[in-house]
């Protein structure tokens, strides 16, 4: 039972690294809270979608295609929803809580709310160490690994990345430094938006879409937000991955109550933040203000 | 001003003669109400069925009333009540009071519903329900027949009956397990999305399994109803040696649930309610994971009546999808139709005891209300169906000489090559 948990919690945690680093990175840079985060993820599960089953195109390529496509889209809301309100918090939050829903009415339009699927990259399974993990969710674990280091070493070694940490640190220091925080902020943005469409794309053999999938996410993406440190990436990916082992650990566990994954989850975010009210790896409220 | 006078002459007299032109007492469409959730599939198989018969209805003339041939004027009724049901009810009330409608059918959610049944029944209209399968809904009515007389349930059988079929179909698959595979004792995963609905087969299997069927249950799973991932209840369901997977699922989480499934060639059976299985897109939605799924069901291509394979077919032609059970919106017109032309009204009082005589073969079966103006279910009447997805296609396999009853297509229930190929070398 340890194993399948441990193997279960990888993946689960992985799969949420992925959309809370995106999520984490703009709001540290840019103090934008991008409640819109996954539903540009749905949109990259519905354009692979279309990419695949209706245009028949190749995966490979509708996964490209996609995530180009999505940040393409997250810049254009960014532009003209979020930049003219960016210094107001409050409105950002809001705005972008009415993008996601006008995101959601479109696909709710277009597709209506019929459960949609997509075939896996790989088909099969394998078993380790007597626990059955499809290939499917091994590629999804190996390529979030793949995207998390790279998302590092961009962060670490690029000038970009350079800047995206300076003003992630001080915003104001860093535009009197001489750096163009708005377009920083454009570049998080893309950054952003396109770690989305990448977890879109991995994730979306293995989910259905539908006009509302966005929702759960979010909430389990702000719950690592918050539990990691608002802001801090360190914290998303660790965050991530203690959301997940706590899911697999319910449903092994405790059966019956299955359903109360996700709450139980949300339950060690809560007791976490009683006892370190800035997150695991944030900077505390008193220090900051 | 004498131009003026002359222009108010001319307009005049052309208004006369506009009037005169008008024919006398233009006939009156019937306006029947369909209720659905129209951007999902439960509410496009309410949409359709209706579609289809009211097109076939009018086509052959209209429903003939007091010697009048009136047509069906179909009013869309959007209740997206998946999403919110403060749509499904401010739905309903513009349904009746402005596009007056004078039936009402469809209906899903039985939350949703309970709300509209008491708007129409406000306004006396009578609805039949073709969605919501909770037997209060028609508890009602014996409890207080003056004011719910007007509500009857066609589609699905309730709840309880769901039940009934339900442990049938899981008693078959056991006895066809044991023969196969030669095993004494079936064990059984009682998987079950968490909703009040679920909750009394849950607790009914825990003690009838074990008492009165001979099986052992080795689990109780309850993932939520939009669960996105299932792996881990899969995994926890292996280890503990399952035959049969029991399911109980009405929302997505069926999907998810079924897909997983497949895609780990988990060495059981799943048995019982998926409604997402139900439907055409199932199929494509997992990938063809989802083969061996078997659920209860209201249609398949099976002559459960004269009627049930043309319908299927010109159902499949028209829509390219098979109806799902709130297409029984499709008998319920046939229904009113029969009951306004015997009544010679479409006045809901005088109507009524026509619907409540009914004895209509429908696409689904004899259709009989009872006491409760619940559909009966039994042999002879309306028995519901388990259909499977064998290769693609959703195929008939019970009823398969259950109480005599045997609807020509139907087909043996079939294991998965991999449960075969497991529990034999197991041995």
């Amino acid at each position: 039972m340890i194993l399948d948990i441990i193997i279960d919690g990888l993946i689960k945690g992985s799969v949420y690294a992925l959309l809370a680093i995106g999520f984490s990175l703009v709001l540290g840079v840019a103090r934008i809270i991008n409640i819109a985060h996954t539903a540009l993820y749905m949109t990259a599960a519905y354009l692979i979608y279309v990419g695949t089953k209706m245009m028949g195109l190749p995966a490979p390529v509708a996964m490209v295609a996609s995530i180009v496509l999505t940040v393409i889209l997250g810049l254009l809301i960014y532009n003209f929803f979020i930049r003219p309100i960016q210094e107001h918090e409050a409105a950002v939050l809001i705005a972008t809580i009415a993008v996601a829903m006008m995101i959601q009415e479109v696909f709710l339009m277009i597709f209506g709310g019929h459960y949609l699927g997509v075939n896996p990259l790989i088909d099969g399974y394998a078993t380790i160490l007597g626990v059955k993990v499809t290939y499917q969710h091994l590629l999804a674990l190996g390529l979030a690994l793949v995207v998390l280091l790279a998302t590092r070493l961009f962060l670490q070694k690029t000038r970009l990345g350079l800047a995206i940490r300076s003003t992630a640190q001080d915003r104001e220091v860093a535009n009197l430094m001489g750096m163009n925080v708005t377009r920083v902020a454009m570049g998080t943005m893309a950054v952003s938006v396109g770690m989305a469409a990448v977890t879109g794309a991995i994730v979306v053999p293995l989910v259905t879409v539908e006009p509302t999938m966005w929702m759960h996410p979010l909430i389990m993406m702000l719950a690592i937000v918050v539990l990691g440190g608002l802001g801090s990436i360190e914290g998303s990916f660790v965050g991530a991955f203690i959301l997940g082992f706590a899911e697999s650990m319910v449903v092994f566990l405790v059966p019956m109550g299955s359903f109360l994954k996700d709450s139980v989850a949300l339950s060690i975010m809560i007791l976490v933040l009683l006892i370190r009210p800035e997150g695991l790896f944030g900077v505390s409220f008193e220090e900051e203000r | 001003m004498q131009f003026l006078g002359r222009v108010g002459t001319v307009l005049l007299g052309l208004s006369l003669v506009l009037a005169m032109c008008l024919p006398v007492g233009a006939v009156e469409p019937i306006k029947i109400g369909v209720l659905g959730p129209m951007s999902f599939t439960q509410g496009e198989g309410h949409w359709n069925g209706a579609t289809m018969a009211a097109d076939e209805i009018n086509g052959a003339g209209g429903v003939k009333v007091a010697g009048v041939m009136r047509p069906i004027k179909l009013i869309k009724v959007d209740t997206n009540e998946f999403l919110s049901i403060p749509d499904a009810t401010n739905a309903v009330e513009m349904a009746v009071s402005r596009y007056k409608v004078d039936f009402l059918v469809g209906g899903f959610r039985t939350e949703a519903v309970q709300v509209m049944q008491d708007i129409a029944m406000d306004a006396k209209k009578i609805f039949i329900g073709c969605g919501a399968a909770h037997p209060e809904l028609c508890t009602r009515v014996t409890k207080d027949y003056d004011r719910y007389k007007y509500w009857f349930r066609l589609t699905p059988i309730n709840s309880k009956y769901l039940g009934k079929v339900d442990f049938i179909l899981l008693g078959t698959a056991a006895a066809i397990m044991k023969k196969t595979l030669g095993i004494k004792k079936i064990k059984v995963a009682v998987v079950a999305e968490k909703a009040a609905w679920a909750d009394p087969i849950v607790n009914i299997s825990q003690k009838l399994l074990p008492a009165k069927m001979g099986m052992e249950v080795v689990g109780v799973w309850r993932p939520s109803p939009v669960a996105k991932d299932c792996t881990a209840e899969l995994a926890a369901i292996q280890r503990a040696g399952a035959h049969i997977v029991f399911t109980t699922f009405s929302s997505s989480v069926g999907l998810t649930f079924a897909k997983q499934m497949g895609e780990l060639k988990v060495p059981a059976a799943a048995v019982g309610i998926n409604v997402e299985s139900q439907k055409s897109g199932f199929w494509e939605a997992t990938g063809g994971k989802g083969n061996y799924t078997e659920t209860i069901n209201t249609y398949a291509r099976v002559a459960i009546t004269p009627k049930t394979i043309p319908f299927y077919d010109k159902y499949v032609k028209l829509f390219n999808q098979a109806p799902n059970y709130t297409a029984g919106t499709y008998d319920a017109l046939y229904i009113l139709k029969e009951a306004v032309e015997k009544a010679g009204s479409v006045e809901s009082d005088k109507v009524l005891p026509f619907v409540e005589k009914t004895d209509n073969v429908g696409t689904a079966g004899r259709v009989v209300f009872d006491k409760s103006h619940d559909v009966t279910w039994g042999p002879g009447y309306v028995t519901a169906l388990g259909t499977q997805w064998q290769d693609g296609k959703i195929q008939c396999v019970w009823p398969y000489h259950w109480e005599k009853v045997f609807y020509e297509g139907t087909v043996p229930f079939k294991l998965a090559p991999w449960i075969v190929d497991y529990w034999k070398n197991k041995k």
